[in-house]
């Protein structure tokens, strides 16, 4: 069955027909070409594929499409450009934190919602956010090292 | 030390920006007009022949474009492992047999307009299946009678291997340095243990993703997730019965490969079914898939014997080695040789015994894995040091100093025995073990720690410490080969194309460094293209830990060759001799009066104006020897005496790193091991029923660690210099892997008195033990 959607993504507003039951990551990936979202499991344990939803992380293979509608939502390339690169993204590259860059784009934008709500978090809280997110190259340290930077790139203690 | 420009500098790593920004890099983010869907049918048995299948119905299907079966596709016997040729791994797979050999083997496989619809043509292929007895346990596959796993009579090696499958047997060597039993003669102590190493799937985040389309010439391109270009180019033009010219081979960026994808996994299928259908074609593994139908570390089980005397020398040491390859031996003769020819170096002592067999199951197949068999090793050698220290009475710390190689040191077992099998004269160019145990020890806190938990409280949870020392031979000496291309672009600029595989290690990166510093320009000179068999010269692709030292030798080497012309083009413009200039930050400078003129005047003169080139070249490497990384491990757990539950709560991890080219990425790589490593000791774990299906192929049945299961992990690079690497680097990295296993056996052994011999020390197994004890 078709149902008509109309959502905002990156900022920009859309108005599709999906199938009830297609995912949002097909959709994200096949239907608008925006490649940042991965699959990794397909059954919402590794992280890969999240995107924000109103502000939110979520999983967007086990979302249906059907449930953008009416959402803002936000995938990494909507967060900044090569001119212009989110700090997170500037403190990812700075800080070694990304190997493959398999799991960046879900890494950055579960840092991105911790960050929007609590701009000073702890390492304890940054573990907690990024707790679905795996990655297999890091180890992690390289990461929370770049999510702690990108915080005090935006309070402006960083540069 | 020498002081580099380049080299030794945090340079970011070239991918870093577009990875961050989500841009369309990876095998699977493009989308083909007209492509078709590709989904495999797996096996439900462990051991049964095919009788027969009907593909009929599905491909009546609508949407269904082919069916490949055992029936329609060429038998070609080869072997999936990527390698160089004659590879040393057994040829005993075809495509698609008319026998299954473990749950997850390959039945039949389509082409669908869709994955909905490949996916409901799987389930309309009829198959026939004649269940056979299977064997899952190593130690009862060469039994008399076990079911023979590869009856198939064109099964075979192409070098000199014992090898009976007829018995199940994939491999056997053995050898002696020394006399073993002479050296045990004169121990004080002997002790003697079996040890148990488990199954170990690499979980790369992006699972093996292959798209194959045609040229504007029709030929095939293929587009996949994976480590070793060119190896996949030959066996896919093998197994299709095609020449290699009809084949290009692109590696986009890779979402993490640890062994996994130095390996055919997919590629032939998704070939054959685009030569089939004249249509693209895309086939991505399920997370599912990964778990029941890659590869894995291969499960071993070992047996040690160590003698010492009461001053610490070590008599006499022999490791019996079983490796269960699984149902396919790729990889299973080179990772079991690694358990002596990579792992036993590290030890000095005069007598040495190994016997090692490989033998096929009816389980996963096993392949090649982030420490290639020393893993193994490291684990069995790091608990019987721990229990040799012990039984003299000596700190662990000075047995392993006394009683390991030094720089300049050779090793009987270098000469006898390398991975693929000859051994290689060689010495020890560097080893930093003994900085990396003394400035490990003294970060950990070693002999406080060791104190302060020999009087702890009693209570339910004990403390304890441990550590342990690894080595890890980089490169397959005398046989891996790498190649860089090379030339200038008008403003000076340069292209660099490297067959070498980046596959998140940041290896375009490091070699980039290396064609920077001998060029004396800024990193952002260097373009990289690497991984494509139509474009880049041969590699032997990422893997034994080699790409920075081999592949970073051929890329001085045509750096080198650049200079030497770029210097000629100069001599003519400055009108000086060309031994009076040197190249300066881009530009070349005359040492006697000064004149100087840049790359970029260089480059437009000899590509527009005068005596017209182009400044290019090309050029190679090939290891000599194996140079060693080394490393020293210390682990502080806390066990929970009621649960079993075993925690890390700090971790040091030293390492012996030659010249670091880009130390950050250097301790991302150690880091990531340690890691993995980590997880691989205390959670990670296969469960299979009793026919053989895995029970947990998901991630939150298999367990790999996340940000809030980390310890404080502290690394420390220590620097040498390998005088035979490019600009004093080395093997490094890989060799981390191999310390958690024995670091937290013997912290475990320190905090509660029982010894782990089995991993992953899991609650159950560490709460047995502990009741054991008592």
């Amino acid at each position: 069955m078709k149902k008509e959607i109309e959502f905002t993504i990156n900022g920009k507003k859309k108005r599709i027909s999906v199938n009830t039951n297609d995912l949002l990551l097909e959709v994200i990936r096949d239907e608008l070409g925006l490649y940042g979202p991965k699959y990794g499991c397909g059954t919402g344990e590794c992280g890969a594929c999240t995107v924000l939803m109103d502000g939110k992380p979520v999983l967007s293979c086990l979302t249906l499409a059907a449930r953008a509608d009416k959402k803002n939502i936000v995938t990494i390339e909507g967060i900044g450009t090569e001119e212009s690169p989110h700090p997170l993204q500037e403190a990812f590259v700075e800080e070694g934190a990304i190997q493959c860059g398999y799991c960046t784009p879900g890494m950055i934008l579960s840092a991105k919602a911790l960050l929007d709500e609590n701009p000073n978090p702890s390492e304890e809280e940054i573990k907690t956010a990024i707790a679905g997110n795996l990655c297999r190259c890091t180890g992690y340290v390289k990461v929370i090292q770049a999510i702690q930077r990108a915080a005090k790139k935006i309070g402006g203690e960083v540069r | 030390m020498r002081e580099f420009k380049v080299v030794g500098k945090n340079v970011v790593k070239v991918d870093a920006l577009p990875l961050a920004l989500g841009k369309p890099l990876f095998a699977e983010d493009i989308e083909i007009k007209d492509m078709l869907h590709a989904k495999i049918l797996h096996s439900p048995y462990a051991h049964a022949r095919i009788k027969d299948i009907d593909t009929s119905e599905a491909e009546a299907l609508p949407g269904v474009h082919a069916v490949l079966c055992y029936k329609n596709v060429p038998r070609v016997i080869h072997t999936t492992a990527g390698q160089s040729w004659p590879e040393p791994s057994p040829y005993d797979m075809v495509m698609f047999d008319n026998k299954v050999r473990y749950v997850g083997d390959r039945v039949a496989a389509v082409a669908a307009e869709t994955e909905e619809i490949a996916e409901k043509a799987l389930s309309l292929i009829k198959v026939e299946y004649e269940p056979l007895p299977a064997v899952f346990d190593p130690e009862r596959a060469m039994d008399e009678g076990a079911p023979v796993i590869h009856d198939e009579p064109d099964c075979k090696y192409l070098i000199p291997v014992s090898y009976n499958p007829k018995r199940n047997q994939c491999a056997h060597i053995e050898l002696e340095a020394g006399n073993f039993e002479q050296g045990i003669k004169e121990a004080d102590f002997v002790i003697e243990h079996k040890f148990k190493v488990h199954h170990q799937q690499h979980c790369s985040i992006e699972p093996h993703s292959c798209i194959c389309y045609f040229d504007h010439l029709g030929r095939l391109v293929i587009r996949s997730s994976m480590q070793v270009p060119f190896h996949v180019r030959r066996i896919v033009a093998q197994c299709l019965q095609v020449p290699e010219r009809m084949i290009r081979v692109i590696k986009p960026r890779i979402g993490g490969g640890f062994g996994g994808k130095q390996e055919m996994v997919i590629e032939d299928v998704c070939a054959m079914l685009a030569m089939r259908t004249k249509r693209p074609v895309k086939l991505v593994y399920t997370r599912e898939e990964e778990f029941t139908s890659a590869r894995v570390r291969h499960p071993m089980v070992m047996w040690a014997k160590t003698g010492v005397k009461k001053n610490g020398t070590i008599t006499a040491i022999m490791l019996k080695v079983l490796s269960n390859a699984g149902a396919y031996g790729t990889h299973a003769m080179t990772v079991m040789n690694n358990t002596c020819a990579k792992a036993l170096p590290l030890f000095r002592c005069e007598n040495i015994k190994w016997v090692a067999d490989a033998v096929y199951t009816n389980l996963l197949p096993g392949g090649a894995f982030r420490g290639y068999g020393v893993t193994h090793a490291a684990f069995v050698m790091g608990v019987m040091m721990d229990e040799m220290a012990e039984a003299i009475g000596m700190d662990p710390v000075n047995f392993w100093k006394m009683n390991t190689i030094k720089e300049g040191e050779t090793h009987p077992i270098f000469r006898i025995l390398s991975e693929t099998g000859r051994g290689v004269e060689m010495a020890v160019g560097s080893c930093a073990l003994p900085e990396c145990i003394d400035r490990g020890a003294e970060t950990f806190g070693w002999k406080d720690k060791r104190e302060r938990y020999k009087n702890q409280p009693q209570g339910p949870v004990r403390y304890g410490v441990g550590m342990s020392c690894m080595v890890q031979g980089g490169t397959v000496p005398m046989l891996d080969m790498a190649s860089a291309s090379a030339k200038i672009n008008d403003d000076g600029s340069f292209n660099l194309m490297i067959g070498a595989a980046d596959l998140g290690t940041g290896a375009d990166t490091v070699l980039a460094q290396i064609f920077a510093e001998t060029l004396d320009i800024p990193i952002e000179d260097v373009i990289v293209y690497s991984g494509d068999t139509d474009l880049t010269p041969f590699d032997k692709g990422a893997y034994a830990s080699a790409t920075t030292y081999v592949a970073g030798m051929a890329v001085l080497k045509t750096a080198t060759k650049i200079k030497e012309q770029i210097l000629e083009v100069a001599a003519d413009i400055l009108e000086e001799p060309k031994q009076d200039l040197v190249l300066r930050n881009k530009g070349v400078v005359s040492g006697k009066t000064g004149k100087r003129v840049e790359f970029g005047e260089i480059a437009k003169r000899a590509l527009h104006r005068k005596d017209q080139f182009q400044i290019a070249a090309t050029d190679s490497a090939v290891s000599k020897l194996s140079p060693q990384s080394f490393a020293a491990h210390f682990a502080e757990v806390a066990v929970d005496t009621e649960t079993g539950q075993v925690k890390v709560l700090s971790y040091v991890a030293a390492s012996d790193c030659g010249t670091a080219v880009n130390p950050k990425l250097l301790e991302g790589q150690v880091e990531g091991a340690v890691l993995m490593g980590m997880s691989y000791a205390l959670t990670e774990e296969f469960i299979f029923d009793e026919n053989g299906k895995v029970l947990n192929p998901s991630f939150s049945g298999y367990k790999i660690f996340s940000a809030v299961d980390i310890p404080k992990i502290t690394t420390i690079l220590i620097p040498s210099y390998e005088p035979t690497g490019p600009y004093g680097a080395k093997t490094a990295g890989e060799v981390n892997v191999n310390g958690p296993l024995p670091a937290i056996s013997n912290a475990i052994y320190n905090a509660v008195g029982v010894r782990m011999y089995e991993s992953p020390f899991t609650p159950e197994k560490v709460l047995r033990a502990i009741k054991m004890k008592r």
